[in-house]
């Protein structure tokens, strides 16, 4: 019986999020009820949970199907972990318990981070496609119920926040209170096509981005690029450069092209998904950049990581200077998301990188602010800040976010150690 | 001393800003809070209130303001 769903499960096609026009078209097709409810003032929550469910189960199809199974384990317990503590919170608070589970719901993504790093690049039979965008969703939940802000929690209603389709592969990273209200009311029609407008727009722009620009740059640049690079090897080349511009502006047009497609067929379903870029490349600054670039993980990272790191180093006052405190916290925050990208030198480069850009990014503001005092109390005006200096502002910013993005792509540890001409 | 004059010491002291003119000013816009002075904040209002402010609930939409922020402090110590 096993192994008739197994083989049954290997001859259904593979169908990944957003891969093919053809998904669009069957995707858009099996909506159309659902937006015509909607429009009604109705949700249909079977239907769509029905519809759900089996465009989850062509993602995990043919040569990966064991991925479903993974999913279905995984599930169940986080399930367990998630009642279980809400139970425990609801008579209790204590910190041991608190730790306990947020570490047991983050053990299977360590896990499935840690198996390639330490067997040979083999993936752990754990893992599956948006396993991490998972475990944010649960964890958060956690957080949420041990500040006591998420007091109750339902069953059918958690299932349908962890396995919200068009966000599950790789976000954008939704709260549970959130799409809750989102999902226990409809929005009236004004508002509703008012997102059918903006979902259509996502789309377009979304396909503009993923299958002109990212293909554009990911393909037809990158790939003859890194050729070019590794042939004549060394240190640093011109085409390395080449790679950096055309792999950093394919990885925001991919990433962007994807989460626009996320978030239009959440609107059409009537769920206002967080949106996840926001004209990154014009940030002026470093911390500017984050509030800007895969916005729903940074603040996901703000919220649940930095924010408590630098309550506990506060609260303890394990330093007298803030400024040393917000240092420590920065590092340790962006460190730690260096280590959720995988457990690779190059990622965790990146992240330390980035939290030193952040901290000499707060330094510069305190000097600023510092300096501008003194040439106040000296009658002089402030020092300049106008269009030329953001435009400044915008081009460093740029260049050190395209510089990390090559360390973060890999490719310089295939140049430097595993270039086999 | 009443929780309104309090909190404004609490935020010189903190940020050495005077928040007293711009009570209805969103303090992020402003650049007076950012994620670490929300948390310093939070200890600091643990400390003088005897209050729990939960770290999740200082989000950037209800306690955006010295008013707003007022009126939590009294609801959380009326709670």
């Amino acid at each position: 019986m096993m192994q008739g769903l197994i083989q049954w499960l290997q001859s259904i096609p593979n169908w990944q999020p957003y891969g093919e026009p053809k998904y669009f078209a069957w995707l858009l097709a099996f909506l159309i009820p659902i937006v015509v409810a909607m429009f009604f003032g109705r949700r249909l929550k079977i239907y769509q949970s029905l519809v759900s469910l089996g465009f989850i189960v062509v993602m995990y199809t043919g040569a990966s199907y064991h991925q479903l199974f993974a999913l279905v384990a995984y599930v169940v317990w986080q399930t367990i972990i998630v009642f279980a503590y809400h139970a425990y919170r609801k008579e209790h608070d204590t910190f041991p318990v608190f730790a306990g589970a947020v570490f047991l719901a983050i053990l299977p993504l360590i896990f499935v981070k840690v198996t390639p790093a330490i067997n040979d690049g083999n993936n752990s039979l754990l893992g599956f496609l948006g396993i991490s965008y998972l475990t944010f969703r649960s964890v958060a939940m956690i957080m949420e119920m041990r500040d006591g802000v998420l007091k109750e929690i339902k069953l059918s209603t958690f299932l349908r926040f962890m396995l919200f389709m068009p966000t599950i592969s790789s976000g954008p990273i939704d709260r549970y209170r959130r799409f809750e209200e989102d999902y226990d009311n409809v929005p009236d029609r004004e508002e509703y096509l008012n997102l059918i407008e903006k979902a259509v727009w996502y789309l377009m722009l979304g396909f503009f981005y993923k299958y002109v620009l990212a293909y554009f740059f990911g393909t037809i640049l990158l790939v003859p690029l890194k050729a070019q690079a590794l042939a004549i090897g060394g240190f640093l080349n011109w085409p390395t450069i080449g790679v950096m511009y055309a792999y950093g502006f394919d990885l925001f047009f991919d990433f962007a092209g994807y989460s626009m497609f996320a978030v239009a067929i959440s609107y059409l379903m009537g769920i206002k998904i967080p949106m996840n870029f926001n004209q990154p490349f014009k940030s002026p600054n470093i911390k500017d950049f984050w509030n800007r670039w895969h916005i729903s993980l940074s603040f996901w990272f703000r919220d649940f990581v930095f924010m408590r790191i630098v309550f506990v180093l506060v609260k303890n006052k394990i330093f007298k200077n803030r400024n040393v405190t917000s240092s420590v916290a920065y590092i340790l925050n962006m460190l730690i998301m260096g280590f959720w990208h995988g457990e690779y030198w190059y990622y965790i480069a990146y992240g330390l990188l980035h939290g030193l850009a952040m901290v000499v990014n707060d330094a510069w503001i305190r000097k600023k602010k510092k300096v501008n005092k003194e040439r106040r109390l000296a009658g002089k005006g402030p020092l300049p800040s106008n269009k030329w200096t953001k435009a400044l502002g915008i081009v460093v910013t740029f260049q050190f976010v395209m510089i990390t993005f090559l360390l973060f792509s890999g490719f310089l540890d295939q140049l430097w150690f595993h270039n086999i001409k | 001393m009443d929780i309104q004059a309090e909190l404004i010491e609490m935020i010189d002291d903190l940020f050495m800003e005077d928040i007293s003119d711009i009570m209805d000013e969103d303090l992020y816009n402003a650049g007076i809070l950012d994620s670490m002075g929300t948390v310093e904040l939070i200890v600091a209002m643990e400390e003088k209130f005897g209050i729990k402010v939960p770290v999740s609930e200082l989000g950037r939409d209800d306690w955006n303001t010295g008013n707003k922020i007022v009126a939590g402090i009294k609801g959380l110590k009326n709670a």
